[in-house]
């Protein structure tokens, strides 16, 4: 895995909305300096605004690497990736992983979905895992043979 | 051994009278709990059976090809998630190589670093690592997640629920929860419709307690997700995994949804950790003969593999289960250690209703008590277990002065505190307004003042009045339909002018933007500030080292309801008596100058001690020394006996004082009286340290037995030989006044005036 590329040279000190307020963003590009209680008094803060972004996950996951944490700093860049993924999408995936309710086919799509329509490289593989896995243990969705 | 005869009681031929004692013990609480009989083949064993595997590996290329005996191409699900997500390739094979009693030993010894041993265990398979726990004892186990746990700080888990789904309620509590300590809430509901206002009156109620409190609605996967999506909660908890795949399946799940769920929570910024326990797989029937252990081990390693970074284990709903078999409450502690080896934050059960017993009940507690983990309780029921919708917690509402006077007693932090009654009403009624006012604002059926006023004096959902549970949930199903947010909370809290609730819960929202609290054992501590296994990882390196409560928290630790206070002896001891009062009657004991042998043979000395209507006005049990001195002296009275009243100043010794006034009583008899009531009737010629009669119980003195030494005293002053006055025995007056008398005394020896000889006293009752 080409970690290293993607890994901050020095991670950043905890906690990140503490100390570097300045490198977070909203997904709408405002700062979290900028998510004051007054700029939610004064209609500047949305939902949309309340949303954590792919960079901070990146960020963040260089901090759990940085203590070790391997398979925590997976699963925040997984979710990196998931960020661009619409909630109701999200649930729908969520439920097509669940046994016997997707064919292989339907799970490759999704993979390919992924991939190709969010870059998420990573979540796509673990899509393509499933179906593998799925198949070899017997709990496909068997409505489409 | 699962097919002998099962040990019951009653041998052939025996008689069927059974024993007293055995009847006794029959009804005993502990009698009512469920105890089995193992049964390994079908998984009703905890940790040590014959049908788990041997643990083995092999990797090739990268690639774990055998796994605890079993080949890759022979694989469940389980198996290969672990294989490929949870096991590091790179060091298994030397993990591996180090024997299990070595490993357990780098577990229990405090000077090997944490960090060493969460590397070794990185490469472990699931049968090596129950191999581990099974050379370790309970105590070893302690030991091991004292040093094992990821966040350095304690902290505790409750639940706060209503019978009745009221959310009011729920708001109610969980601002008390949060006021008292508790670092995380959830809630769950009957009727599953009602979640949204659960899921409000939560996350409303735990910011008024206190903000930074994390709150969380269990309900089904993907709808607990859509409601942490809308920013009505906070983290998430009720992620199940289990250990067979079969289960796993019928729970409708695979180790791939759930690590995608995992991703899915992390990409909203949303804490979310695992749930498993032991137990779950041999009740849903499907252990695989495998014991109840090795199976809870593959869920940790999948919650590990899933990069989810926490884990609520240690049985969790099937404590039963485990909690009826051999060793079953070592192997739920067994499973805490492991996930806290693993390097996932652990909530450590002993969160459902386990023992009738409370000697049992404390004994489980302990194990995840006295070393702390990162949620001593992942659930502690703050409200009463009648009201508990996860079926009732090992520890309620009503156990708050007991979890509280535990950490006092053993200088540990189970996350709580003693909270003064006006701070709790306080934050129950703001709470209910704040709930009150949003509901208002939202168009919601209202809530109306005396249901605050209710809810913030009631323990329970019956001492509310009802609520129309139809129109609520149409008030819920708006609530979806509008689409209604978090930051739609936060605008509602403001514009009803709870500005600081409404701070809160924003700061809550903006965490998310942040992340900080997706890693590991993350919450708010005190200054707002996200505190996880990052920024304050566990540092336990043996006496001396670590977490342990120092400076302001253990001033706060040490205070209970209630404690004698030498500054206030007589006002800080309250409840440990029947009240009263001071009878209305003022003792006035005027000094007559020095005391002088008295003449007259029919007479009795009265001796009282230097603080004696002084510094004191009541006895230990609040008996005004009023009403002690005029009974005394109306028992002597009684027989034809006159009496005279001395003050002993030298001495604060009861032997001393009576003799003293033994020595001046004209009779040669005296009764000497100690300000906390302790009597004792004397003779002149006998030694110092013995006596006619002694009381020495104070809390066992009431008016008539102080009667009845006035006249017993009086009897001997005539010459006869009374029967001595029967006195109680009470086995519980130690550990209910024997501390309070010692301060008692304590106080009483300031006033002694060492060079001072008796005084006479003039007695007046106002």
């Amino acid at each position: 895995m080409s970690r290293d590329a993607q890994r901050p040279s020095k991670p950043l000190s905890y906690p990140l909305g503490k100390h570097h307020p300045e490198r977070l963003h909203t997904p709408t590009g405002k700062t979290l300096e900028a998510m004051t209680f007054q700029a939610v008094l004064d209609g500047r803060v949305t939902a949309e605004d309340l949303r954590i972004t792919a960079e901070t996950l990146q960020l963040q996951a260089g901090i759990a690497e940085s203590v070790g944490r391997t398979q925590l700093a997976g699963n925040f860049r997984r979710a990196g990736e998931l960020t661009a993924v619409s909630d109701e999408r999200i649930l729908q995936i969520y439920n097509a992983l669940r046994p016997g309710a997707s064919t292989c086919d339907e799970l490759l799509a999704i993979a390919k979905e992924l991939e190709e329509q969010y870059g998420a490289k990573s979540s796509a593989a673990l899509v393509r895992e499933a179906a593998s896995v799925y198949k070899r243990r017997g709990i496909l969705s068997d409505s489409h043979g | 051994m699962a097919n002998g005869p099962s040990h019951t009681e009653s041998a052939p031929g025996r008689t069927k009278r059974k024993s007293l004692r055995t009847q006794l013990l029959e009804a005993r609480p502990v009698n009512r709990d469920g105890f089995v009989d193992e049964w390994p083949e079908v998984g009703l064993v905890a940790m040590e059976s014959d049908g788990d595997p041997r643990p083995s590996i092999r990797v090739e290329s990268g690639v774990v090809v055998e796994m605890d005996g079993r080949l890759r191409a022979e694989f469940d699900f389980i198996d290969q998630f672990i294989a490929d997500h949870a096991i590091d390739v790179a060091t298994a094979e030397q993990s591996m190589a180090v024997p299990p009693d070595e490993v357990a030993r780098r577990i229990v010894d405090a000077r090997v670093p944490r960090a060493e041993v969460v590397a070794l265990a990185r490469g472990l398979t699931p049968a090596r690592l129950l191999d581990v726990m099974k050379t370790m004892n309970v105590v070893e186990m302690m030991m091991g997640m004292q040093k094992m746990r990821a966040r350095r700080t304690t902290s505790n888990q409750a639940h706060a629920t209503s019978g009745r789904d009221n959310p009011l309620q729920i708001a109610a509590d969980a601002a008390e929860g949060a006021l008292r300590g508790f670092s995380e809430l959830e809630t769950t509901l009957g009727i599953v419709r009602y979640a949204p206002l659960a899921a409000l009156g939560l996350l409303i109620g735990a910011q008024t307690g206190r903000p930074g409190v994390l709150t969380q609605c269990a309900l089904e996967e993907a709808t607990e997700l859509e409601l942490g999506m809308k920013g009505l909660t906070t983290y998430a908890e009720t992620i199940s995994v289990y250990g067979t795949e079969k289960v796993f399946v019928d729970g409708d799940d695979t180790p791939w949804s759930k690590a995608f769920l995992a991703s899915a929570y992390a990409s909203r910024g949303i804490k979310m950790r695992f749930t498993s326990g032991t137990g779950s797989e041999v009740q849903m029937g499907n252990a695989e003969g495998r014991s109840m252990l090795y199976l809870e081990i593959r869920c940790i390693l999948i919650a590990k593999g899933a990069g989810v970074q926490g884990l609520q284990n240690g049985s969790i709903s099937c404590i039963g289960v485990p909690g009826a078999v051999p060793s079953g409450i070592r192997a739920v502690l067994a499973e805490n250690l492991v996930a806290s080896t693993l390097d996932l934050e652990c909530a450590s059960g002993n969160d459902q209703s386990f023992s009738h017993s409370d000697m049992r009940r404390t004994a489980r507690g302990l194990m995840q008590l006295l070393p702390g983990t990162d949620f001593v309780c992942s659930g502690y029921s703050s409200v009463p277990n009648s009201d508990n919708m996860f079926a009732g917690s090992n520890f309620d509402a009503t156990d708050y002065d007991d979890w509280n006077v535990l950490q006092r007693d053993l200088k540990v932090d189970g996350g709580l505190r003693h909270v003064p009654e006006e701070e709790i009403l306080a934050v129950r009624e703001k709470a209910a307004r704040a709930l009150q006012a949003v509901f208002e604002s939202f168009g919601f059926p209202p809530i109306t003042d005396a249901e605050v006023e209710a809810v913030t004096y009631a323990h329970g959902s019956e001492d509310l009045p009802l609520r129309k549970v139809v129109e609520d949930l149409k008030a819920a199903q708006s609530m979806t339909e509008r689409g209604i947010t978090g930051l739609d909370v936060v605008k509602a809290l403001e514009a009803q002018g709870f500005r600081d609730v409404a701070e809160a819960v924003f700061n809550m929202l903006r965490q998310r933007v942040t992340g900080d609290l997706l890693h590991t054992a993350a919450i708010m501590d005190a200054h707002g500030e996200p505190l996880s296994a990052v920024n304050d990882p566990n540092d336990y390196a043996g006496p001396g080292t670590g977490f342990r409560p120092t400076g302001a928290r253990w001033e706060e630790l040490k205070r209970l309801r209630y404690t004698t206070n030498a500054n206030n002896p007589e006002t800080t001891g309250g409840g440990q008596g029947p009240a009263v009062g001071t009878g209305g009657r003022v003792l006035t004991l005027d000094e007559r100058g020095p005391a002088t042998p008295g003449t007259r043979s029919d007479e009795v000395v009265v001796a009282v001690s230097p603080a004696f209507a002084r510094f004191f006005t009541r006895t230990i049990v609040d008996v005004p020394l009023a009403e002690v001195l005029r009974t005394v002296l109306a028992g002597i009275e009684e027989e034809g006996v006159s009496a005279r009243v001395v003050r002993v100043l030298s001495s604060a010794d009861l032997a001393f004082i009576a003799h003293s006034g033994a020595r001046l009583s004209g009779s040669g008899i005296s009764v000497g009286l100690l300000a906390r009531g302790t009597t004792m009737i004397h003779q002149r010629d006998l030694p110092r340290l013995s006596s006619l009669e002694l009381f020495p119980q104070a809390p066992l003195l009431d008016l008539e037995t102080f009667r009845k030494i006035g006249r017993n005293a009086a009897r001997y002053a005539k010459g006869d030989a009374p029967e001595p006055v029967p006195v109680r025995n009470d086995f519980m007056a130690r550990p209910r006044y024997q501390a309070k008398a010692a301060v008692l005394q304590l106080k009483e020896t300031e006033f002694i005036e060492a060079r001072r000889a008796p005084i006479e006293l003039a007695v007046s009752f106002g």
